[in-house]
């Protein structure tokens, strides 16, 4: 696959940065939505003359303040239009928006700002500016602080704090006496300056600063709308983390280079009414959302009428059997069609007006692999998800599934510039416009990433199916080995479990021993709701956790995988032996997940390494004593004895799949 | 702004109180006073009579002797319903929400005691009625803005958990915009995160709206940060009066309430 980067990698001279994007809607469509907000129960709309309005009084208050080329902006918050804002203002100046996840404790915050050597910082509001003025001594460069919201700072000392609207009435008091001061820093900026800062999340140990130019983003959004024929009529909801490449990409960049409406939810809380309310046209969501909404459909329909249930269950196994045949534009009887309209009138458009996706024109899917259940699920019904194959270090796009080749266990094709292809240590590797520029002050790991031919590692194992689609099995050093040398990839297991609605999340452990054991984490929600239907009373997660019938549910799933699991000549070594649920959700806080939502497995390795000893010693319980991390940063423990249970294991057989 | 500039003249003031139910005497000569923004504490055992005492100021309950004084008026003896037109607003030990209704419903019945228009106007619906209605909405949503309680605008209040009902209660009385709230128990029977929650929601509708608050607490640890001053009530008496610190030291109240301390 080794195009060389075509046409699409250069970019007009006048439009390569997004200030002037932003001054060229401002121009051409004035009067257009570029953003809203929910705010006192009202969506409020700023068109894209208003916001270069804004913008201008953000960017001249911040030049007032002494923010010159160069300097860094680190932005800590919720989806907000002024934080996007902040990003462009500071952008207008030459200077560097630093995004930081705004769920992170302070210790976090300090390390991403005292490394970006962060002057200035744009706060949601109190939480926030709690968090700086924690920090503020140990980031020596740190400065000014604006917040949003000014509730409760009253008493708070404002030598470095700024009000966001009184920096704008000043920006404004600036512009009068300065009056081309801000035309002069947006002109000189260019495709080649740095735009942006984007802090990984960090798998394995410290964040990295991502450093990205605005050709960099700018470029691979370009592509990625001409692609999927994206306009300016579009509507997305973001409610993603800032600080995450993909936001970055979908919410401000895409938003930049076509000039659609970006919709900020009331609060973080309301995000699904929020999008019923919305109706986005193009969505973004890690597949953890997909599996949640999921979740939320089955419960609800458990608890539904038996006449309602037995019509969705009908016409699910309809649209199983036609709809995603229809989406890809192949042939159905005339029947099959029938039965899918009726099914759209009475199953699947209700269903798809409750979760918000009435008007959806493409939804997308990455960040893990996502069950081929979940994923075939959403397109029967019409939606039409594909998944895509990124990385921040790729400004997101490195494949991309086109409309009518979208198949669930591979992740498309490489995306319009970028090649890509899988080197001798079976690791993909990728080049296009979009490659990063270089890690924030640590030339060590640029080079181990990037090589002097601008080639990138991903860090993981893949290879091209006969299609040409590329398949990705698993991180390149999660992938492991039984002690026989049979192969062992956890993602896969986990993924097959993860379906199961009351099932949250699954760490499998297998790299280096004789056979597979597992952790398991219940869904609360789900499992709590069957424990209300079946009378069974619980004090607390633990509780629910350890019972017995939760316990004979899990081991149900895990027996059919196992079946499932049997059937596959690849795979069957990794059926699942033996089995523990734990006590308490992992969680980011206590290092378990990270910010976006993915096992770190050393430390879940290092933290329960008692557990997995029990695991393979075959004793029937283990005592466990966890630290815990509360929300606002205190510590506490939980102790617990969980109790092992056995899986029954299946001989691989030749035979038929699965019935499930 | 600081401690001196945010508290005020006096708001309300009770002179020696003595109320009794038959033979039992409730209340025995109470005096003491509420400024204006300052956050008041009421503590004492059970049965102190400090919810008696609540019931007096909220015109609930009519003492045998002695008077009440709002902003600098004395008040004769009124309906509760007139009283909180006065700008006393309250909310109860016991969750008294309408429980089928939600939450947005709930704090727009806290407009009522604003409400002008009368019932033929409200039936015509067109006109100053409907304008009233936006005014009272836009009023709610500020405070379920203040309350972060969006998410469940529309849910209702019987299907929330106790720790968000007592939210919305609060929600409820901020919306008749009380110069006076009076909190009973605002903070019983809820976990740790959810005291600091309300905790902080009492700061700062203190801070924000500049609302004098009263409350009823057991838990002193919250009393003693929150509070600007506390009266302590036992047997319906008063036992002291003055800042945390006064009363932390206080050797009647450490004996009658916080226990007998023991040195070593």
């Amino acid at each position: 696959m080794a195009d060389s980067p075509k046409e699409t990698s250069k970019i007009s001279n006048d439009l390569d940065t997004f200030p002037k994007l932003l001054l060229d809607h401002a121009k051409k469509r004035p009067n257009k939505d570029a953003i809203r907000e929910k705010d006192l129960g009202i969506w409020q709309s700023w068109t894209w003359s208003k916001a270069a309005e804004e913008i201008s009084a953000l960017a001249n208050g911040l030049a007032s303040l002494g923010f010159k080329r160069g300097d860094k902006l680190a932005i800590v918050g919720n989806n907000r239009p002024r934080l996007y804002w902040g990003m462009c203002a500071a952008q207008c100046l030459g200077g560097i928006p630093v995004p930081v996840y705004q769920d992170s404790v302070a210790e976090e915050i300090q390390y991403v700002l005292d490394h970006s050597e962060v002057r200035f910082a744009l706060v949601e509001d109190q939480e926030q500016v709690d968090k700086m003025l924690e920090i503020y001594d140990n980031c020596p460069a740190m400065e000014t602080i604006i917040y949003d919201d000014p509730r409760g700072l009253r008493d708070y000392d404002k030598t470095h704090l700024h009000d966001f609207e009184k920096l704008q009435d000043l920006g404004r008091e600036f512009a009068k006496e300065n009056p081309d001061y801000l035309l002069q820093e947006i002109n000189k900026g260019s495709g080649e300056d740095i735009g942006i800062f984007l802090y990984t999340s960090g798998t394995t140990g410290k964040p990295k600063g991502v450093v990205m130019t605005n050709n960099n983003i700018l470029i691979t959004a370009r592509n990625s709308v001409k692609f999927d024929n994206l306009t300016e009529n579009e509507e997305i909801v973001s409610y993603l983390p800032m600080a995450w490449v993909g936001d970055h990409i979908f919410s401000y960049a895409q938003a930049y280079v076509t000039g659609f409406c970006v919709n900020c939810p009331e609060s973080t809380e309301t995000v699904a009414t929020d999008l019923r309310e919305i109706g986005p046209t193009y969505y973004f969501a890690p597949p953890r959302v997909f599996e949640n909404i999921l979740t939320t459909v089955t419960i609800r329909m458990h608890d539904a009428s038996k006449l309602k249930q037995k019509m969705f269950n009908y016409f699910m196994g309809v649209a199983r059997k036609t709809g995603v045949d229809m989406l890809d534009g192949k042939q159905v009887t005339a029947k099959e069609r029938f039965l899918y309209w009726l099914g759209n009138i009475l199953v699947y458009g209700p269903l798809k007006n409750t979760m918000g996706f009435s008007r959806i024109r493409l939804a997308y899917t990455a960040g893990e692999a996502i069950g081929p259940e979940i994923f075939d699920f959403f397109r029967s019904l019409g939606i039409n998800v594909k998944q895509l194959y990124g990385q921040t270090e790729a400004a997101v796009f490195i494949t991309m599934q086109p409309d009518g080749e979208i198949f669930a266990d591979t992740v498309g094709i490489p995306a319009p510039g970028v090649e890509v292809k899988v080197n001798d240590d079976g690791e993909v590797i990728y080049r296009g416009p979009g490659v990063f520029h270089s890690y924030y002050k640590n030339e060590e790991s640029t080079k181990e990433t990037k090589n002097e031919e601008g080639w990138v590692l991903t860090g993981d194992a893949g290879y091209f199916a006969d299609n040409g689609h590329l398949k990705i099995i698993d991180r390149a050093k999660d992938v492991g080995k039984f002690v026989d040398g049979t192969m062992f990839a956890p993602k896969y297991i986990e993924n097959k479990l993860k379906f199961f609605p009351h099932i949250k999340e699954v760490v499998a452990i297998g790299d280096g021993k004789d056979h597979c054991t597992a952790f398991i984490n219940i869904d609360l929600e789900a499992v709590g709701n069957w424990a209300e239907r079946n009378n069974v009373g619980y004090a607390s997660y633990q509780e629910l956790a350890g019972h017995e019938e939760v316990y004979k549910m899990m081991l149900e799933s895990i027996e059919q995988v196992n079946k499932d699991l049997s059937t596959d000549s690849l795979m069957s070594k990794s059926q699942i032996h033996r089995f523990l649920i734990l006590h308490k959700e992992l969680d980011p806080d206590d290092g378990e997940l990270t910010r976006t939502g993915k096992v770190r497995r050393r430390i879940v390795a290092e933290k329960y390494g008692v557990l997995i000893d029990a695991l393979y010693n075959g004793s029937k319980d283990c005592y466990i004593n966890t630290e815990v991390a509360f929300e606002d940063g205190r510590k506490g423990s939980i102790e617990a004895t969980l109790r092992i249970e056995e899986a029954e294991t299946f001989t691989p057989a030749p035979a038929t799949k699965g019935a499930n | 702004m600081d401690q001196d500039n945010r508290i005020g003249d006096t708001l309300l003031e009770v002179k020696n109180i003595s109320l009794s139910f038959g033979g039992v005497k409730a209340l025995t000569d109470i005096s003491f006073d509420i400024k204006e923004g300052e956050i008041r504490a009421i503590i004492g055992p059970n049965g102190a009579g400090k919810s008696s005492m609540l019931n007096v100021i909220n015109g609930f309950y009519h003492p045998q002797e002695g008077e009440v004084w709002f902003r600098g008026k004395k008040r004769e003896a009124m309906k509760p319903y007139q009283v909180a037109r006065q700008g006393v607003a309250r909310t109860f030990q016991n969750i008294a929400l309408f429980k089928g209704m939600s939450t947005l419903d709930n704090l727009m019945t806290g407009c009522i005691t604003h409400m002008k228009t009368n019932i033929f106007l409200q039936a015509i619906w067109k006109g100053p009625a409907e304008r009233e209605e936006l005014e009272f909405r836009e009023r709610v949503e500020h405070i379920i803005d203040f309350l972060g309680i969006q998410a469940i605008r529309k849910t209702p209040v019987g299907r929330l958990p106790y720790g968000m009902q007592k939210r919305v209660e609060l929600g409820r009385a901020l919306a008749a915009q009380p110069k006076l709230l009076l909190l009973d128990e605002p903070m019983a029977g809820m976990n740790l995160e959810e005291k600091e929650d309300m905790s902080r929601f009492i700061l700062d509708v203190n801070d924000v709206f500049g609302t004098t608050i009263t409350l009823i607490e057991h838990d002193i640890g919250v009393v003693m940060d929150l509070s600007d001053r506390i009266v302590v009530l036992d047997y319906g008496c008063k036992l002291a009066d003055g800042t945390p610190d006064v009363v932390r030291n206080d050797q009647a109240v450490i004996d009658a309430y916080l226990g007998v301390s023991h040195d070593d």
